[in-house]
C-alpha cells in the first residue's frame, strides 16, 4: 500500500473556506522510459483520485502519464456540516488506496 | 609552509600525536538550498509538500517495526528516535571500531541490522534503506554537521580529499573543478553549487525519487565521462567524509529538495 499524507483542518466554523491537502507516494512510470539495458519500463500509473466530503464527490481527477511522481493536490472546500473527509486513489491495477479525516463543523 | 608531500606531513603529525586536517575549504559554505529557484525553496520548506516527507514517514514506520531473527525493532534498542538519534547524522561518516573503517549512514543502519537484529542487510538505493537514512538523518535537521578529524578517520580523510581533486572521466575534470573553481557559474541553464551534502538523502526533481550521496557521485561521475563507482564503495564512503568535512558549520536539511 502505498504511503499517503493527508491535511484536513480538525475544525471550521460553518462557511469557512478550508484547505485540503493530500499527497502519494507513486512511481508514476510514463511507459516512455528504458532501463540501462534497453528493457522498457512498462506503464505504472494512479488513474483517478477521488475525494469526497460527507459522502459526496467534491474533487475528483484523472490522471495520465507525464504528471510527476508522488501527485501532490491542494484545493479548497467550503465547510458546512461536519463529516468525514475521504480521499480514494486507484492505480491501473485497480489497487485503491484510502485515508480519511473527520473535520468538525462548529 | 612546508614542501613535504601532504601525505608525510600527515604521517609526521600523526607520530607527534597531534591529528589535525586542514586544507582549502569554502570559506563561507553555501547549502545548495541557496543556489535553488524560489519554487523548489518552498517545495523544501513546506513540510507537507516535500516529497522527501514521504520518506521519513516510511522510515518511521520501519523504526518500529521488528525485523530479523532477533524479532527486534531499531526502537527495541533506541527507543525514541527523537532523542536517541538527534545529532547522529551530523557526525556521520565516522570510524566503526567493529568493521575497523569508516562507515556512512547507511552502512551503519545495514550493520545494526546485520550484527544486533540478525536481519538481512538493505541494499543500497533500496526504499527502506534511504527510508530508515532519511528519518534518521530528519532527527538532525537544524543541527551543525560536525565530523571527527582526529584518529584513524584521518587517513579515510585525506583519500576523500585526494578523491576530490583527482581529475577523471574524459571530460578530465575533478570535483573541484565545478565545485570549487566555478561556483555561481551556470553549467547550461543550472548554477553550479558548493556541492554540499547538508541535505542529503535529497529529493532529486530530475529522479522524482529520493537519492542517497552516493548516488549523487555517481551521477556526478558519469557527468564528466568517467565510470562511476560502486554504491557504498570505500572510494565514495571516503569522498563523502570529505564532503561533509566541507560542509562543516552547515545545518542538516534532510529531506532536501534539490534539481
Amino acid at each position: 500500500m502505498p504511503n499517503t499524507r493527508i491535511r484536513v483542518p480538525k475544525t471550521a466554523k460553518a462557511g469557512d473556506i478550508v484547505e485540503i491537502r493530500a499527497i502519494i507516494q507513486h512511481p508514476m512510470e510514463n511507459g516512455y522510459r528504458t532501463t540501462s539495458q534497453g528493457t522498457p519500463i512498462p506503464v505504472d500509473i494512479v488513474t483517478d483520485f477521488i475525494c469526497s466530503y460527507d459522502g459526496l464527490d467534491v474533487f475528483r481527477v484523472r490522471l495520465e502519464p507525464g504528471l510527476s511522481a508522488n501527485p501532490y493536490f491542494s484545493f479548497y472546500l467550503k465547510a458546512t456540516k461536519s463529516g468525514p473527509v475521504t480521499f480514494r486513489w486507484q492505480d491501473q491495477h485497480g489497487e485503491v488506496t484510502e485515508a480519511s479525516e473527520e473535520l468538525e463543523v462548529t | 609552509m612546508t614542501h613535504l608531500p601532504p601525505a608525510l606531513v600527515l604521517l609526521g603529525l600523526l607520530a607527534a600525536g597531534i591529528t589535525q586536517f586542514d586544507g582549502p575549504r569554502p570559506e563561507e559554505p553555501r547549502s545548495g538550498y541557496s543556489f535553488l529557484t524560489p519554487e523548489l525553496q518552498q517545495l523544501q520548506d513546506d513540510d507537507f509538500a516535500n516529497p522527501g516527507m514521504l520518506w521519513v514517514e516510511q522510515g518511521a514506520a520501519l523504526w518500529d517495526e521488528a525485523s530479523g531473527s532477533s524479532g527486534q525493532s531499531c526502537a527495541d534498542c533506541h527507543g525514541d528516535a527523537a532523542q536517541s538519534m538527534r545529532g547522529v547524522a551530523a557526525r556521520y561518516p565516522a570510524y566503526s571500531d567493529e568493521l575497523g573503517r569508516v562507515i556512512n549512514l547507511e552502512q551503519q543502519i545495514n550493520q545494526c541490522r546485520t550484527a544486533q537484529q540478525g536481519a538481512e542487510a538493505l541494499p543500497y538505493e533500496s526504499e527502506d534503506l534511504l527510508g530508515l537514512t532519511s528519518f534518521i538523518s530528519n532527527q538532525s535537521k537544524g543541527m551543525p554537521i560536525s565530523v571527527a578529524v582526529t584518529g584513524p578517520i584521518a587517513e579515510s580523510l585525506e583519500r576523500g580529499r585526494a578523491f576530490f581533486y583527482e581529475r577523471r572521466g574524459q571530460l578530465n575534470l575533478s570535483c573541484a573543478n565545478c565545485h570549487e573553481d566555478n561556483v555561481g557559474s551556470h553549467l547550461r541553464a543550472e548554477p553550479i553549487s558548493q556541492g554540499q551534502t547538508n541535505g542529503f538523502p535529497i529529493y532529486r526533481a530530475l529522479w522524482q525519487t529520493m537519492g542517497s550521496t552516493h548516488r549523487m557521485f555517481a551521477w556526478c561521475n558519469e557527468a564528466v565521462r568517467a565510470e562511476s563507482y560502486a554504491a557504498g564503495s570505500q572510494d565514495y564512503v571516503d569522498l563523502e567524509l570529505y564532503e561533509r568535512w566541507r560542509s562543516q558549520g552547515l545545518t542538516i536539511e534532510t529531506p532536501a529538495v534539490r534539481r
